[in-house]
C-alpha cells in the first residue's frame, strides 16, 4: 500500500531461522465510522498493538482563513458557524468579540446575555453529541440515540431563537441578531427541568457501567505538564488535573457576574489524565452550564440587543487575541486589521487541533480499539483542525 | 506574581537587549519583535526563569505583509502557574522566510509551525518533521500568501467552475 | 398410536410398516426423509426465524434507544425482512478485483453451513427432532464451530487488513470461548448420563424446579459461564469485537455486499435461537410439558414446541437486548475474561457437580427450592425496577413533551 506524501519506519525483524516480521501499516479513514469527521490516521501495528498512528489531516481544509479575507467583517459571520459546526455559537462569539476589540465597540448587557445564553446552550449540544458519539464508540449504541434525543430538544429551542438548528449565524457585530422570542425562555426552563435528571440517568446508564469504564481508565494517560507542553485545552485539559477555564480565569462577556464551578479530572476511577477523566469532565460541565443558563435568565436585563455598527465596518489598524471557552476548549481568534473593510487576517487556534498532534504522542503501545477510545476522549471535530 | 507585559519586556529587554524590540500595542495585545536569529534563546528564558515561566505556546500564527517585505509569526505565549501573556513577533524577510523551530521548548509548536509552512511558506530550521499539513504534499505555492495564484487545475480536476445561476 | 421420538424413526417405521413402495432400497427412502425432512426445518423454519429475528431486534432495539424501529413496510413493520430480503438478493454483486475469488465466495456458504447444520440435532418437540444422534449436544457444538473457518475464509479472502483484523478476533475469540462453553456443558451430561439432546431433556422434568438449571448450584453458574460464551461465540455485544461497527466497519464481512452480507448476518441471528435452543435444552427443562397427553401427539407436540420456542426465543430477546445496553470489551478484555475467569469457574463446576452427584446421588431437593427462590427473587426485583422506568417514562410522554408547532414565531 502507497502511503500519499509521507514514509511510515515500518521496523522489519529477522527471527533465527529467516522468519521475517514486519510491522503492519493501516490506514485508518479518511472515510471511517468513527473518526469524528474526515480523519485519518496510518497507523503502523504489530497485531493488535500499535507502534504509532499518524495523524493525516488537511481532508476537510476549505480555507477558511483566507475566505475572510475576501468577504469582509459582517460577511464572514456564517462561515466562523462552519469552523466548528458542532458548537457553531462560540465560533460567532469570538469572531465578533474579535471584531468589537478592533472597533472598540461596546455593547448592550442584553445583547451580552443573550450570547451566554446561546453559549452555554450551545455547550450542552456539544457536550450531548461528544459524550453519545464517545458511548457509541465504545460499543455502546444507546446513549448515542438518548443525547441525539435531547439534542433535538435543543435543536427546537435554536430554531425558534435564530432560525437554523446546526450553523446559528446568531450574533452579530455588536450584539446578536434578534432578540429572544416571546415565551422562549421559559421553554428554556421547562428543557432545563427535564434535561438535568437526565444526566443523572446517563451517569446510570453508562458513565459507570463496569465494560465501559474498564475499556476508558489508564488509556492515554496525559499528565499534566504534557498537557501543557502540547497546548491541551478545556476538557481535555482540566481532564488531566490542571484547573484552569477561560471563563472563570480571564472572564469575559458577563462571566464575571455568573457563579459556577469548574470541573476537573481527579482521577476517582482510574488514573488522572485518562480517557475517563475527560469524558467525566465533559459530564459535568453539561450540569454546570445548566446553572448558568439559570442564572442568566434570571438576571436577565432589558434592552436593546444589538449595538450600532455601521454596514461598512472598518476598525483601526491593529491586530488583536481573543480567546474563550468554546465546548472544546479555549478558542483563540487573532485578527488583524488594517483599517479597511475587509479583515487582513484570521488564525483561529482551536482545541482540537492541539489535541490531534498530540494523537502520535499517545498512541504509543496502545491497542486499535483503544485509538477510537483516544480520539473521542480527546472530542475531535475534523472541522475544527482543519478549517 | 503575574507580571504585566510591561514588566515581562522589562526583562527580556534585560537580558536580550537590542534583539527585542520595543513593546507595541496595550493590554493583553502588546507585543514585541524579536530578531528571527535568537527566537530560540529568548523562548528558553521565557519558560524556564522563575519569575516568567511561560510553559504554554498558546498559537503561533504567520501573518504575510507584502508592503513590509515580511512575513510575521507572531508567537502568544502564557503561564498556567503564574497566569501571564506576552506576545512575540519575528519578522523574517519575505522572499527566503526562515525562522529557527521553537519545537524544542514547546511540544505543541511542532504542528503550528507545519501549518505556517504550509499556508505561507515559512522554513522553520531544526524542525524535526517540516512537511505540509493541510494542503496535498504536492500542492504548488502557499495559499495564505497574498500573492497567490490558484492553480487553474489540481492532477486534471479544474479549480473553477461555471456559474450555477444561468441567467 | 407408537411413539416416534425422532423424524428419523418416523421414517423407518414408515418403511417397515410397507407404507413405502418396495423395490427402492432402504437408504434411498430414508435420503429423501430427511432432505424433505431438513427442507421443510430449513425453509420453514431456520431461515424465517433468522429473518424475523432480524425483525424482533430492529424493534427492540428502536425501543430501547427511543425510537420506533420499522414500522413501515407491513403491519408494525412485520414485512421488513422480507423487502431486505428482496433487495438484497437484488443488489449488485461486487467481489473486490484482488479479493481470493473461491475463498471470498465460498465463505458466506461456510458459515451457513455451520449454522443451519446444527438444526439436524436440535429438538423443536417430543418427536419434532429431525436425528436424535445419541451424540446430541457434541454434535451441535462441533458444527457450530464450523463458523470460524468461514470467518476466516471471509477474513483472508477480502484482500483488507481490517477484514483479516476482524476475521483473526473472530477466531481467536471463537475458539477460546468453546472452551467454557464445553465445560459448562459437562455438568449437565454427567446429571443426565447422555449427550442425547432428547435424551437430556427426558431427564428433566416440566417444572421450574425439576430443571437442571436449580439442580445444584454449580449448575445454576455452569448456566452463566454457558450464556456468556455463547454470546461470545456468536459475535454479540459485548463480545461483537470482530464486527466492531465503530472500528472495523464491519470486520470480516467488510467487502460483502448484497445476498453474501446477508448470509454472514442471518447466520448470526440465527445463531442467538441456536444459543437458546442449547440452553433451552440443557438447563431449562427443553420441551416438557406438565401433561402427558398420550392420546393427542399432534396437540402434544404442539405444545412441547411451543414451550420449547418460547424458552428459547426468550434467551433471543435477551441477547438483543444486552447488546444495545452494554458496550464492547477490548480484545485483550476478552482474552483475559475467558482464559482466567470463565474456564477456571467452568472447571470449578465441573469438578463441583460431579462431587455432588458423588455426595447427594439423587439430587437435594432443599437446595433446588432454594436456588429457584434465588430465581424467582432477582426477578422479581428486577420486574419492580423496570415497571418503575416504564411508569416514569410513560408519565413523561404524557406531560414533558414538546410541540415544535407550538413554538413557531408568529409573524410580525
Amino acid at each position: 500500500m502507497g502511503l500519499t506524501g509521507f514514509e511510515v519506519e515500518v521496523q522489519r525483524e529477522t527471527e533465527d531461522g529467516g522468519f521475517v516480521t514486519e510491522d503492519m501499516t493501516l490506514s485508518m479513514g479518511p472515510q471511517h465510522p468513527s473518526t469524528h469527521g474526515v480523519l485519518r490516521f496510518v497507523v503502523r501495528a504489530d497485531g493488535e498493538v500499535m507502534k504509532e498512528a499518524i495523524p493525516d489531516i488537511g481532508y476537510l481544509h476549505r480555507s477558511i482563513e483566507k475566505i475572510a479575507e475576501k468577504v469582509g467583517w459582517h460577511g464572514f459571520i456564517p462561515y466562523t458557524d462552519r469552523v466548528d459546526y458542532v458548537a457553531a455559537m462560540f465560533c460567532n462569539h469570538g469572531w465578533t468579540m474579535a471584531a468589537e476589540k478592533l472597533g472598540g465597540i461596546e455593547i448592550p448587557k442584553r445583547a451580552e446575555y443573550c450570547r451566554v445564553i446561546a453559549d452555554e446552550l450551545c455547550r450542552i449540544h456539544s457536550h450531548l453529541l461528544s459524550v453519545g458519539t464517545m458511548a457509541m464508540d465504545i460499543g455502546a449504541f444507546t446513549p448515542f440515540t438518548h443525547a441525539i434525543r435531547e439534542r433535538e430538544y435543543l435543536n427546537d429551542l435554536f430554531e425558534e431563537l435564530c432560525g437554523a438548528r446546526l450553523t446559528f449565524h446568531y450574533m452579530r457585530i455588536g450584539g446578536v441578531g434578534w432578540d429572544l422570542p416571546p415565551g422562549w425562555t421559559d421553554k428554556v426552563i421547562h428543557f432545563l427541568d427535564r434535561f438535568e435528571p437526565i444526566v443523572d440517568e446517563y451517569d446510570r446508564l453508562i458513565s459507570f457501567n463496569k465494560i465501559y469504564v474498564e475499556r476508558l481508565v489508564n488509556v492515554a494517560v496525559i499528565s499534566e505538564e504534557e498537557a501543557i507542553d502540547y497546548n491541551l485545552v478545556g476538557p481535555n485539559l482540566r481532564g488531566s488535573g490542571v484547573s484552569y477555564d477561560v471563563r472563570r480565569d480571564d472572564p469575559y462577556s458577563i462571566y464575571p457576574e455568573l457563579e459556577f464551578d469548574v470541573p476537573i479530572g481527579r482521577g476517582e476511577v482510574g488514573t488522572l489524565g485518562d480517557c475517563f477523566d475527560r469524558y467525566i469532565v465533559r459530564m459535568r460541565e453539561m450540569r454546570e452550564s445548566c446553572r448558568i443558563i439559570r442564572q442568566c435568565l434570571r438576571q436577565l436585563p432589558d434592552g436593546p440587543v444589538i449595538a450600532r455598527v455601521p454596514r461598512a465596518f472598518k476598525p483601526p489598524a491593529g491586530d488583536c487575541y481573543v480567546r474563550l471557552e468554546s465546548a472544546r476548549g479555549d478558542m483563540g481568534w487573532y485578527v488583524v486589521s488594517d483599517g479597511t473593510a475587509f479583515p487582513y487576517r484570521c488564525k483561529i487556534r482551536t482545541g482540537s487541533f492541539a489535541a490531534i498532534s498530540m494523537t502520535q504522542h499517545v498512541s504509543r503501545d496502545l491497542m486499535l480499539a483503544d485509538l477510537i477510545a483516544v480520539i473521542a476522549s480527546f472530542d475531535l471535530v475534523a472541522p475544527e483542525i482543519d478549517r | 506574581m503575574p507580571l504585566d507585559a510591561t514588566g515581562v519586556h522589562a526583562r527580556l529587554r534585560e537580558r536580550f537587549g537590542e534583539a527585542i524590540g520595543d513593546l507595541a500595542g496595550t493590554g493583553r495585545d502588546a507585543s514585541c519583535s524579536v530578531e528571527p536569529a535568537r527566537i530560540v534563546e529568548v523562548c528558553q528564558f521565557l519558560r524556564t526563569e522563575p519569575a516568567l515561566r511561560f510553559d504554554c505556546l498558546s498559537n503561533l500564527s504567520g501573518v504575510d505583509y507584502p508592503k513590509r517585505n515580511a512575513i510575521q509569526v507572531v508567537y502568544h505565549l502564557f503561564s498556567y502557574p503564574l497566569r501571564h501573556w506576552i506576545v512575540l513577533k519575528v519578522d523574517a524577510k519575505r522572499d527566503d522566510p526562515v525562522v529557527p523551530t521553537v519545537c524544542d521548548v514547546w511540544s505543541a509548536a511542532n504542528w503550528q509551525e507545519r501549518e505556517v509552512f504550509d499556508l505561507l511558506g515559512v522554513t522553520f530550521t531544526g524542525h524535526p518533521d517540516l512537511r505540509r499539513i493541510l494542503m496535498p504534499e504536492d500542492w504548488p505555492g502557499h495559499p495564505l500568501r497574498k500573492d497567490f495564484v490558484e492553480p487553474q487545475e489540481y492532477h486534471g480536476i479544474s479549480t473553477s467552475r461555471e456559474s450555477l445561476l444561468r441567467t | 398410536m407408537t411413539e416416534y421420538p425422532s423424524m428419523e424413526s418416523l421414517v423407518r417405521g414408515l418403511i417397515d410398516s410397507g407404507a413405502a413402495p418396495a423395490g427402492v432400497p432402504a437408504w434411498i427412502h430414508q435420503l429423501l426423509a430427511m432432505l424433505i425432512f431438513g427442507g421443510i426445518v430449513v425453509f420453514g423454519f431456520v431461515l424465517p426465524i433468522a429473518g424475523i429475528t432480524t425483525w424482533v431486534e430492529r424493534r427492540v432495539m428502536g425501543r430501547i434507544q427511543s425510537r420506533i424501529g420499522p414500522n413501515r413496510v407491513g403491519p408494525l413493520g412485520f414485512l421488513q425482512w422480507l423487502a431486505d430480503g428482496v433487495k438484497n438478493m437484488l443488489k449488485e454483486d461486487i467481489v473486490p478485483s484482488a479479493a481470493d475469488g473461491p475463498l471470498f465466495r465460498a465463505a458466506p456458504y461456510v458459515v451457513m453451513t455451520g449454522f443451519v447444520g446444527s438444526f439436524a440435532a436440535i429438538p423443536f418437540g417430543g418427536s419434532l427432532i429431525i436425528a436424535d444422534v445419541n451424540v446430541g449436544i457434541l454434535y451441535v457444538t462441533a458444527v457450530t464451530a464450523l463458523v470460524v473457518v468461514g470467518i476466516l475464509m471471509a477474513g483472508w479472502a477480502s484482500n483488507n487488513k481490517w477484514s483479516l483484523l476482524g476475521g483473526i478476533r473472530s477466531a481467536a475469540q471463537i475458539v477460546s470461548y468453546e472452551i467454557p462453553a464445553g465445560l459448562s456443558i459437562f455438568p449437565i451430561v454427567m446429571l443426565a448420563g447422555t449427550l442425547s439432546m432428547q435424551g437430556i431433556i427426558r431427564a428433566q422434568g416440566a417444572a421450574p424446579w425439576a430443571w437442571y438449571l436449580f439442580d445444584n448450584p454449580f449448575t445454576f453458574v455452569a448456566f452463566f459461564v454457558l450464556f456468556v460464551s455463547a454470546l461470545a461465540e456468536g459475535n454479540r455485544t459485548p463480545f461483537d469485537l470482530p464486527e466492531a461497527e465503530s472500528e472495523l466497519v464491519a470486520g470480516f464481512a467488510t467487502e460483502y455486499s448484497g445476498m453474501r452480507n446477508l448470509l454472514f448476518f442471518m447466520a448470526e441471528w440465527g445463531n442467538l435461537y441456536v444459543i437458546g435452543a442449547i440452553a433451552t435444552t440443557l438447563f431449562l427443562g427443553g420441551w416438557q410439558i406438565p401433561w402427558a397427553l398420550d392420546d393427542h401427539p399432534v396437540l402434544r407436540n404442539a405444545l412441547q414446541f411451543g414451550v420449547f420456542f418460547t424458552k428459547s426465543y426468550a434467551f433471543v430477546v435477551l441477547a438483543i437486548w444486552l447488546r444495545w445496553t452494554l458496550p464492547r470489551i477490548r480484545v485483550d478484555q476478552m482474552m483475559e475474561m475467558c482464559w482466567k475467569y470463565l474456564v477456571p469457574i467452568a472447571l470449578v463446576n465441573f469438578l463441583g457437580t460431579a462431587t455432588w452427584m458423588v455426595l447427594f446421588p439423587d439430587g437435594v431437593a432443599p437446595v433446588r427450592w432454594l436456588l429457584l427462590l434465588v430465581a424467582v427473587v432477582a426477578i422479581a426485583a428486577f420486574v419492580r425496577r423496570v415497571a418503575f422506568h416504564i411508569r416514569y417514562a410513560r408519565l413523561e410522554r404524557r406531560h414533558l413533551s414538546f410541540n415544535p408547532l407550538a413554538t413557531a414565531r408568529s409573524p410580525g
